[in-house]
C-alpha cells in the first residue's frame, strides 16, 4: 500500500510550524507519531498534499507536574509510561497508555495525535474527559482553550479548525490517594477496545467524595458520564449506587455493531467495564476502609 | 513530487538517501538500500515483521515515511552480528533455542528483544511477553522465541559482568 503523493515540510519551530499550517489550509495535516495518519493515507482515506511534521518540535515534549499536570502533545505514550513523576502523580495515564496498541506503536504515536485523531476508538480522549482536561490550540493567529468534555462532535470530526494545533494537555492534579482504573475489553493486543471505561474517585470511609467516570469506544464520541458522580456521591457506596452509575453510563452508550460484537453486547460489555473501574478505583483508594466494611459485602 | 536528499546513519554507515516524501522507510531498505532482513509482513502495523532500531526506538518501518527518519541512526538485523560473521549473542540465542522456523518474523523478533534487553537487560517471562507483543510469530507459538530472549539476557548479562 503506497500513500499519494504530498509535499512534505519540517519546521524546526512551533511557531514555523502554525504558519505553515495557515499557508497550507485545507490541504495541510501536521503529522505527529504517524500512526494514525499514515495507516489511513496508506489506504488512501487521507490524502493530504502537504504533511506538517511535528517530529522535530523540542517544544511540544515536555511533562510538567505541579497544580496542574501540563503535558506536550508531541508527548510519546512511550514517554508517559516512562516517567515515574507522573505515575506518581497521576498513575492512570500509565494504565491507559499501556492498554494501547503495543511497545513499537507507543514508542512513536503521541498523547496530542491520540486525542486530536477523532477516532472514537482512541483510549486517550475518554481518559481526558475524565480528568477534565483541556487541550491548549494555537495557530498562527492566537490561542484558546477547549474542553476535552466539549472537544468531540462526531466520529473524525472535533473543535479543532484548519490552520490549528494541539500544544498541550492540561488537567488538575490529582489529589493524592486517589483511586483510579481504566478498564479495557479488547480482543488481543493492539486491538481497538471492544468498550472501555476510566474512573477516578476520591474515598473518605464508606463515602465517595468525588467521581469522574468516562467512556470509550461506546458511541461516536468518547463519552463523559456527568450522571455518575451524582449518584456515587450521594450517599454512602453500596452495590446499588454502583449497579445504578452503570445504568446511567449504559443508557448514553450506542455503540456500532462491528467485528467486535453487537451493539448490545458492546453496551453490556460497557457496562461491566464501568463496573469493574469502579470497584477497582475505590479498591485502590487511600482511604477505603481495607478490611471488612464496604468490602465485607462489595466481594460477598 | 520531486527526490530530496535525506542523511542516514545505517548499521553504522553514514549514507545520503535520495527518496518521495511518500517513501516508506521499509521501502527505502529493501528496494534502495537492498537491506531485506526487515519483512513486509502485514503492511498494517500490526505484525512487526519490520521492526527496526531507530535512534533507540523499535519502530515498524512500513509505518514510517523515510523522510520523517532524516539525521536518525538506524540498526536492521543485518548489523547485528560482529564484523567477523560470528553471530549477536541474541542471534545465537535464537539459533541454541530453536526460536524461529520459518524465519518470517525473526529479524523484526530480534530487533524488539535488541531494544527491550537495552531497557531492560533482566526480564521477567511476562516482560518479556509483554516487550514482544507487537511482533507476531505464526509458526512456534512463542515458547522457544520466550526462551531465547532468556537465554540472550543470560549471555549478554554474564558478559557486562565479565567486562
Ligand atoms: C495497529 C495499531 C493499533 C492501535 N491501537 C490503538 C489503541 O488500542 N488505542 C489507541 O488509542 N490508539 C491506538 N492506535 C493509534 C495510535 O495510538 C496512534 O499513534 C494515535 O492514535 C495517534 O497518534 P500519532 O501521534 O501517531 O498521530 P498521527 O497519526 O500523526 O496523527 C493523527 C491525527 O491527528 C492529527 N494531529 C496529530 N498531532 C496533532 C496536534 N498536535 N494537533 C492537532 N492535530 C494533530 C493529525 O493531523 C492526524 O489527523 C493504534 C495504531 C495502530 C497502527
Ligand atoms: S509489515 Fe510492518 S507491522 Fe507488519
Ligand atoms: S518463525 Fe515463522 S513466523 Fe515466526
Amino acid at each position: 500500500m503506497i500513500p499519494g503523493d504530498f509535499d512534505y515540510l519540517r519546521p524546526k519551530t512551533k511557531s514555523e510550524a502554525l504558519v505553515m499550517l495557515r499557508d497550507g489550509g485545507d490541504e495541510a495535516r501536521p503529522i505527529a507519531g504517524g500512526h494514525s495518519l499514515i495507516p489511513m493515507m496508506k489506504l488512501r482515506m487521507a490524502a493530504p498534499e502537504k504533511v506538517v511534521d511535528l517530529g522535530g518540535l523540542a517544544d511540544l515534549k515536555h511533562i510538567s507536574i505541579e497544580k496542574d499536570i501540563t503535558i506536550g502533545a508531541a508527548t510519546t505514550q512511550h514517554q508517559l509510561i516512562e516517567s515515574g513523576a507522573l505515575f506518581d502523580a497521576c498513575p492512570i495515564l500509565r494504565e491507559t497508555a499501556l492498554l494501547i496498541a503495543d511497545p513499537q506503536i507507543r514508542y512513536c504515536g503521541t498523547l496530542g495525535g491520540n486525542v486530536a485523531n477523532g477516532d472514537p476508538g482512541n483510549d486517550m480522549p475518554a481518559l481526558m474527559q475524565c480528568l477534565d482536561a483541556s487541550y491548549i490550540i494555537e495557530s498562527a493567529s492566537g490561542k484558546r482553550e477547549i474542553k476535552a468534555r466539549d472537544f468531540y462532535h462526531a466520529a473524525y470530526f472535533t473543535a479543532l479548525e484548519t490552520g490549528e494545533l494541539i500544544t498541550a494537555i492540561r488537567f488538575k492534579t490529582p489529589e493524592a490517594g486517589h483511586g483510579y482504573s481504566y478498564q479495557k475489553l479488547k480482543r488481543k493486543v493492539g486491538d481497538y477496545a471492544t468498550a472501555a471505561a476510566a474512573v477516578t474517585l476520591s474515598m473518605s470511609e464508606d463515602n465517595v467524595t468525588g467521581a469522574s467516570v468516562a467512556l470509550t469506544n461506546l458511541a461516536d464520541t468518547p463519552l463523559y458520564v456527568a450522571e455518575a458522580a451524582d449518584i456515587l456521591t450521594s450517599s454512602p457506596l453500596s452495590a446499588d449506587t454502583i449497579k445504578e452509575a452503570v445504568k446511567a453510563a449504559e443508557a448514553m452508550m450506542a455503540p456500532a455493531a462491528d467485528g467486535r460484537g453487537s451493539s448490545e453486547y458492546r453496551t453490556r460489555m460497557g457496562g461491566v467495564m464501568v463496573q469493574r473501574a469502579i470497584e477497582a478505583a475505590v479498591e485502590r483508594a487511600d482511604k477505603t476502609p481495607k478490611k471488612g466494611g464496604l468490602f465485607g459485602w462489595l466481594r460477598g | 513530487m520531486a527526490k530530496r536528499l535525506i542523511k542516514l546513519t545505517v548499521n553504522g554507515d553514514e549514507m545520503e538517501v535520495a527518496v518521495e516524501p511518500r517513501d516508506l522507510l521499509i521501502h527505502t531498505l529493501r528496494e534502495q538500500l537492498e537491506l531485506t532482513g526487515a519483512h513486509i509482513g502485514c503492511d498494517t502495523s500490526h505484525c512487526g515483521a519490520c521492526t527496526v532500531d531507530l535512534d533507540g526506538r523499535s519502530v515498524k518501518s512500513c509505518t514510517m515515511f523515510t523522510v520523517q527518519a532524516d539525521g536518525a541512526e538506524i540498526t536492521t538485523v543485518e548489523g547485528m552480528a560482529h564484523p567477523d560473521g560470528t553471530l549477536h549473542a541474541i542471534q545465537e540465542a535464537f539459533r541454541q533455542m530453536h526460536g524461529l522456523q520459518c524465519g518470517f518474523c525473526t529479524p523484526g523478533m530480534i530487533m524488539r528483544a535488541h531494544r527491550l534487553l537495552q531497557e531492560n537487560p533482566t526480564p521477567t517471562e511476562e516482560e518479556i511477553r509483554w516487550g514482544i507483543s507487537g511482533n507476531l510469530c505464526r509458526c512456534t507459538g512463542y515458547q522457544n522465541i520466550v526462551k531465547a530472549v532468556q537465554l540472550a539476557s543470560e549471555t549478554l548479562s554474564q558478559k557486562v559482568a565479565a567486562e
